[in-house]
Order: structure tokens, then C-alpha cells, then sequence
């Protein structure tokens, strides 16, 4: 019985890994990409910088969005298991 | 959370993750939500009314001066992308924004203090941050989706709502029908599903990793060296995080903001 659980719970942890870490390559990627055009559009024409630095911060929430979402599922996972909950129902 | 003390961390986050409810399976209702979210939506309220009253049309106060920044601000964002009449949205636009924003703001609040509060009233649960709440986020994006629909009726008329709804994007052929239905019906709900997940990932991450850091605190075991450091880096780290967060919280009130802004824009633009 308790191989049972272990072994959910394991395979639970691995899970957590991958989505936060998956998410966060991708997160940090398409910021970094996005920040370089930003910083280059800027050197061009400095007198953009207040509108395009609105602009971006609107697309850094927007990038981030999924990947905060996967740290939520990954968040609850951690600590209200409902896979864990068949077996402590 | 006078009387029992925690057992163990896992047992501290999940006491910290309980909502107030009432009720079970769908009909359950999360009362501390329900309650905090009116709390600030009155205070939303209360804030402009008492700026309008005591408006002037000379030199503004420093109240006045500014609620009128916000709502200029607001307005510039309407007005930019909305080009019908702006009556309704853009006073919405203003009230998402300021009302998210003090409902995202709720977790900057020290994480044991809505607690120790209630405890003193005998309410043992208390999650003082209404958005992130599931519930909370989906009510109000599925609030934007009922007015997107309805101002794209209101744009093109119902029959040329549902002409668009059969012919865009691929073209008026009926053989496309069905694709264009598909993909216009997976446009229309992914719209208010990723405004409510983006807003609830953002708003219980957050609140998370309070807890994480709250934690570290937690674990005083008089001054020996482990306890002074984990305290240490408790309130290094979480003064960190909350200034951090300071800036996430604002962004996704104005995230929320624009997008219920554009998605209604779209609603209203001709293919």
C-alpha cells in the first residue's frame, strides 16, 4: 500500500519538475527574444521608448501567462495531491 | 489560528489553502471570497464617488488630481482601440482595473494576519485574496464573454453575427462551414479561459510562495544559528518577493484591463 503511494508520489514530483521547468525555458526565452527587439527598436529611435515600453510589458504578462499557470497546476499538485486523494478518501 | 498549532509544513500551506465555504460539491460558496470581494468593490466605489463629489473645476487636490490620472489613463487605453461609443466600456475598463488591482493587492497583506483577525471572530479559514480564487477570475471572464458577445451582436447585427460565426475566416464556401464554426467557437472560449487562468496562475503562485517563504519563519526554534538565519532569510526574502510582486500585481489588473478592452474592440470590427 504504501508502494503505492510512494510511488505517486514520485511520479508526482517528477511531474512538478518538468512543467516548472519546461515553462520556464520557455518563459525565458520568448522574454529574452522579446527584450532584445525592444532594445534594439530603442537604440533606433529613442523617441518610441515610452510607447514600446508599455507595449512590452503588456506582452511580458502575456508571455508569462502560461507558465504561471503550469507553477498554479504544479503548486496544487504539491500539496493537495488528488491523485494521493483515492487512497486517503 | 489560536489554539492548534500546525504539525507539520504541509499541514501549515493546506490550512492556508482552505477557502470559508459552505455548502458541498457545486453548491459550495467560498464566503471569505464572496466577502472580500465586495469589501473592495465598495471601496472601489466609495473611491470615486467621494473624488466626484468633491470635485472642483479649479485647482484639484491631491485626491482628485489623482483619480483623475487614473481615469485618464483608463480612457486614453479605450479610446485608442475602441472607436464606437465609449459610455459603457470605458468606465467598465476603470472598474476592472481598480477593483482588480485591490483585490490582487490583498496579498501583500502579512500571510498570518487575516487569520489571527478572524480567529478573534472564531472563523478558523480566511483566504484573503479574492482573485485567486478560481471562481472569482472565471466570474468575471465569463462576464467580459457575455458583453463581447453582445456587442458583436450589437456591431453586425444578429444575422451578421452569424453569417461571420459560418464564413470567417476561411471564406463562404459551404463546404468551410464547419472549420470556420470550429475554429471561431475555439476563439470565442479560449478568450475567457486564458484571461481567468492568466489572472488566477498569476494571483495563487504568488500567494504560494508567500507561504513557502512564511515557512522559513515559522521554523523558530530559539537563537540558535539555523532559527536566526531562516528568519533572516525570511524577511529578506520576502521583502523581495513583495516588491516583486508589487509590479505583478498591477500588471495583470492592466492585462485584464486591455484585453477585456480589445476583445470587445474585435467584437466590434467588420471581417
Amino acid at each position: 500500500m504504501e508502494q503505492y503511494i510512494a510511488q505517486i508520489q514520485s511520479f508526482t514530483a517528477l511531474g512538478l519538475g518538468l512543467i516548472i521547468g519546461l515553462g520556464a525555458i520557455g518563459a525565458c526565452i520568448g522574454i529574452g527574444i522579446m527584450g532584445s527587439k525592444f532594445l534594439e527598436a530603442a537604440a533606433r529611435q529613442p523617441e518610441l521608448i515610452p510607447t514600446l515600453q508599455g507595449r512590452m510589458f503588456l506582452l511580458v504578462g502575456l508571455i508569462d501567462a502560461a507558465f504561471l499557470i503550469g507553477v498554479a497546476l504544479a503548486m496544487f499538485f504539491a500539496f493537495a495531491n488528488p491523485l494521493l486523494a483515492s487512497f486517503q478518501g | 489560528m489560536a489554539g492548534e498549532a500546525p504539525a507539520n509544513s504541509t499541514e501549515y500551506i493546506s490550512h492556508h489553502l482552505k477557502h470559508l465555504s459552505v455548502g458541498e460539491g457545486f453548491w459550495t460558496w467560498h464566503v471569505d471570497t464572496i466577502f472580500m470581494s465586495v469589501l473592495l468593490g465598495l471601496a472601489t466605489i466609495w473611491m470615486f464617488w467621494s473624488a466626484a463629489r468633491k470635485a472642483t473645476p479649479g485647482v484639484p487636490g491631491k485626491w482628485q488630481a489623482f483619480v483623475e490620472i487614473v481615469v485618464e489613463f483608463v480612457d486614453t487605453q479605450v479610446k485608442e482601440v475602441f472607436h464606437l461609443d465609449r459610455r459603457f466600456l470605458a468606465p467598465l475598463a476603470l472598474t476592472i482595473f481598480v477593483w482588480v488591482f485591490l483585490m490582487n493587492a490583498m496579498d501583500l497583506l502579512p500571510l498570518d494576519l487575516p487569520g489571527t483577525i478572524a480567529s478573534w471572530f472564531g472563523i478558523h479559514y480566511w483566504r484573503v485574496v479574492p482573485t485567486a480564487d478560481a471562481n472569482t477570475t472565471f466570474a468575471m471572464s465569463i462576464t467580459v464573454l457575455v458583453i463581447v458577445i453582445f456587442y458583436s451582436f450589437k456591431a453586425k447585427g444578429a444575422g451578421g453575427f452569424m453569417h461571420e460565426l459560418f464564413t470567417a475566416p476561411f471564406g463562404a464556401n459551404p463546404l468551410l462551414w464547419i472549420p470556420n464554426f470550429v475554429l471561431n467557437i475555439v476563439e470565442l472560449l479560449s478568450k475567457p479561459i486564458s484571461l481567468a487562468m492568466r489572472l488566477f496562475g498569476n494571483m495563487y503562485a504568488g500567494e504560494l510562495v508567500f507561504m513557502l517563504i512564511a515557512l522559513l519563519g515559522a521554523t523558530w526554534a530559539g537563537f540558535n544559528f539555523a532559527s536566526v538565519s531562516s528568519m533572516l532569510g525570511q524577511v529578506l526574502m520576502g521583502s523581495a518577493w513583495a516588491i516583486f510582486h508589487i509590479l505583478i500585481i498591477t500588471l495583470q489588473a492592466f492585462i485584464f484591463m486591455v484585453l477585456t478592452i480589445v476583445y470587445t474592440a474585435m467584437a466590434t470590427e467588420h471581417h
